[in-house]
């Protein structure tokens, strides 16, 4: 239908076009914007839309990457859904997100509000600087050093022996019961920056005299918060779940260089899940069919925070 | 604002013991890499005896400059052109309002939330076939793809809030519409273009993934991915890894505290926007 009427849409923008010079030029406009948007079109077809169907398509067989492919229809999407350690993987990034997301948003907004409130002028400026530095970094870089921090003769097991807790020491990273937490902290170290300065930011934008008739109310410091602050920053909170929700389930740096998924695949996330199907297992069509459900889980996930967080704005 | 000492005080705390832990880890590796590159640090600890030349070492053994060089390559391949076409297509979507611009731009947006991993496979194979693997290409040619979601985003929403007047009154004078988006629009859109390259400069020098994957050489890939090779070769030496790391490291850290506002506002705006 839409089809039908652009084709027709089309005949009489071309019928008028001979007509009057002016809708010519406008046609003429038109075929150059086409050419304006052919570069960036090529590029991105080329390296993301061909791919990501090519994804879809090597989900559907069984494959090892080198002979021929066996056709069988939705059988690796059933082994992704009910295998235990597959099913374990993506189980492992949603407890991820506790970590990447849920302690930088709360830190976040606490840290921020402290620094609003007394962290003006330069030492504000200091510590703004500090907490965004691991946004900076590559990730990798962050996984080489804090693997070293949670070593067993890392600093945070001599922290620990120094205030005689020698019992609790253990190589974090190594151990079933805390490696995944321990990843989850690495994280954490990355993003508490970004959320931090992103809300100050939003809450630099929120007006001075909103405060003040609170005040003068007899609100609290805790009042002023809930019922100010925080709902006022409706946008950024979104923009702070959206990135850190993506950056737990798409995790790989961290994990690659911190734990290789181990112990026992303990830490293992569906990124590097794909990376080891596809790489060396040689399973290329469950490697595949494991990255169709990751990228539906990212969109499920963040397509709700959009439109909750944009809301009633637009 | 009048705020109660105590208050000052806790918060004060808070911030400081933030700040510590964010820097902990440098500290650490700065400490083990002091250490005698034979030894089993502990912790963190004074160097009674620091082993300035460990880094003399790292510096040959990780061949710095030609990881610098190669990491400067990839980048000076991926942000000028990814800048270009993605302001040219911003340009035509957001203000000559193409016919058709509205599900082009949608069909950008769906890239926008794709994991690098999920088409990480078909990558390989695809570089592979067009004979670029291991080279610095394989790690170029698709990052200006993959940039391309987030890229036309951020200068269509540039680019839609420019008043059409004031192409109009270029056209009265003749312009062509070349003329009109590089001697008026370019010009208008640099602190837009400015913060784009350099969100995509530290997405570059940053970037892990593609270089494992696509390149096995260290010295053709980013920093980010020569680092993993280096940590892979040096796991066990905790000393050279450490001051290796932080050499790596080093120009990273320098760019950013010369350009921290500017850095911190594009990162800013780009989660903002993304």
């Amino acid at each position: 239908m839409a089809d039908r009427l652009l084709r027709v849409d089309h005949r009489i923008t071309a019928a008028l076009a001979l007509r009057t010079s002016r809708l010519r030029g406008v046609r003429r406009a038109h075929i150059i914007g086409w050419v304006f948007v052919a570069p960036a079109l090529l590029f991105y077809a080329a390296f993301v839309l061909v791919p990501l169907i090519l994804t879809v398509q090597y989900s559907l067989f069984r494959w090892d990457g080198i002979g021929p492919a066996e056709w069988v229809g939705l059988r690796n999407y059933g082994t992704v859904l009910t295998d235990p350690d597959l099913l374990g993987v993506i189980v492992n990034a949603f407890k991820l997100i506790v970590f990447f997301s849920f302690i930088p948003v709360g830190l976040g907004l606490i840290v921020a509000a402290v620094m609003r409130r007394i962290a003006t002028g330069r030492f504000g400026t200091a510590s703004r600087t500090i907490l965004f530095l691991p946004q900076v970094i590559p990730l990798v870089a962050a996984g080489i050093a804090w693997k070293w921090v949670l070593s067993s003769s890392g600093v945070v097991n001599q922290f620990l022996s120094a205030i005689g807790l020698d019992d609790v020491t253990r190589a974090w990273l190594g151990d079933f019961d805390t490696a995944l937490p321990a990843v989850g902290i690495i994280g954490a170290w990355v993003l508490i920056g970004l959320c931090t300065v992103l809300l100050l930011t939003g809450m630099s934008k929120i007006d001075i005299a909103l405060y003040e008739s609170a005040r003068l109310d007899g609100a609290g410091a805790w009042q002023e918060f809930r019922s100010i602050t925080l709902p006022s920053l409706r946008q950024e909170i979104g923009v702070c779940i959206t990135v850190t929700v993506i950056a737990a389930l798409a995790s790989f740096d961290i994990v690659y260089i911190a734990t290789g998924g181990g112990p026992g695949g303990s830490t293992a996330v569906p990124g590097l899940e794909i990376y080891q199907l596809a790489f060396a297992a040689r399973q290329v069509g469950l490697a595949s069919a494991l990255a169709v459900v990751l990228f539906i889980l990212v969109l499920v996930c963040v397509l709700p925070i959009q439109r909750l967080a944009r809301g009633d704005e637009r | 604002m009048i705020v109660p000492q105590r208050e000052i005080w806790t918060g004060r705390v808070l911030l400081f013991v933030l700040a510590a832990i964010t820097v902990l880890p440098f500290v650490s590796l700065l400490s083990a890499a002091l250490q005698p590159s034979d030894s089993t640090p502990l912790g963190i600890e004074w160097p009674s005896d620091p082993q300035w030349g460990n880094f003399v070492d790292a510096f040959k053994v990780a061949q710095m400059p030609a990881l610098l060089a190669s990491s400067l390559i990839i980048v000076l391949g991926v942000v000028p052109i990814a800048v270009m076409i993605s302001t040219m297509a911003g340009f035509a979507i957001g203000h000559l309002r193409i016919p058709g611009g509205r599900y082009l731009f949608l069909l950008f947006l769906l890239g926008l939330t794709l994991p690098f991993e999920g088409i990480i496979t078909p990558l390989y194979y695809l570089v592979r076939d067009l004979g670029i693997l291991n080279t610095k290409w394989a790690i170029i040619l698709p990052l200006i793809g993959l940039y391309m979601p987030f890229a036309v985003f951020w200068m269509r929403a540039h680019f839609i809030n420019m008043p059409i007047e004031l192409s109009e009154a270029a056209r009265v004078d003749g312009a062509s519409t070349w003329d009109l988006f590089w001697r008026i629009h370019v010009p208008l859109a640099r602190p837009a273009v400015s913060a784009l390259a350099i969100l995509m400069s530290v997405w570059t020098w940053n970037q892990f993934l593609l270089a494992l994957v696509l390149v096995e050489d260290p010295l053709q890939r980013t920093m980010a991915g020569a680092l993993g090779a280096y940590q892979g070769h040096y796991a066990t030496n905790i000393p050279l890894l450490s001051a290796g790391s932080l050499l790596i490291l080093t120009p990273t850290l320098i760019v950013f505290l010369l350009f921290q506002r500017q850095f911190i506002s594009a990162l800013l705006q780009g989660s903002l926007k993304g």
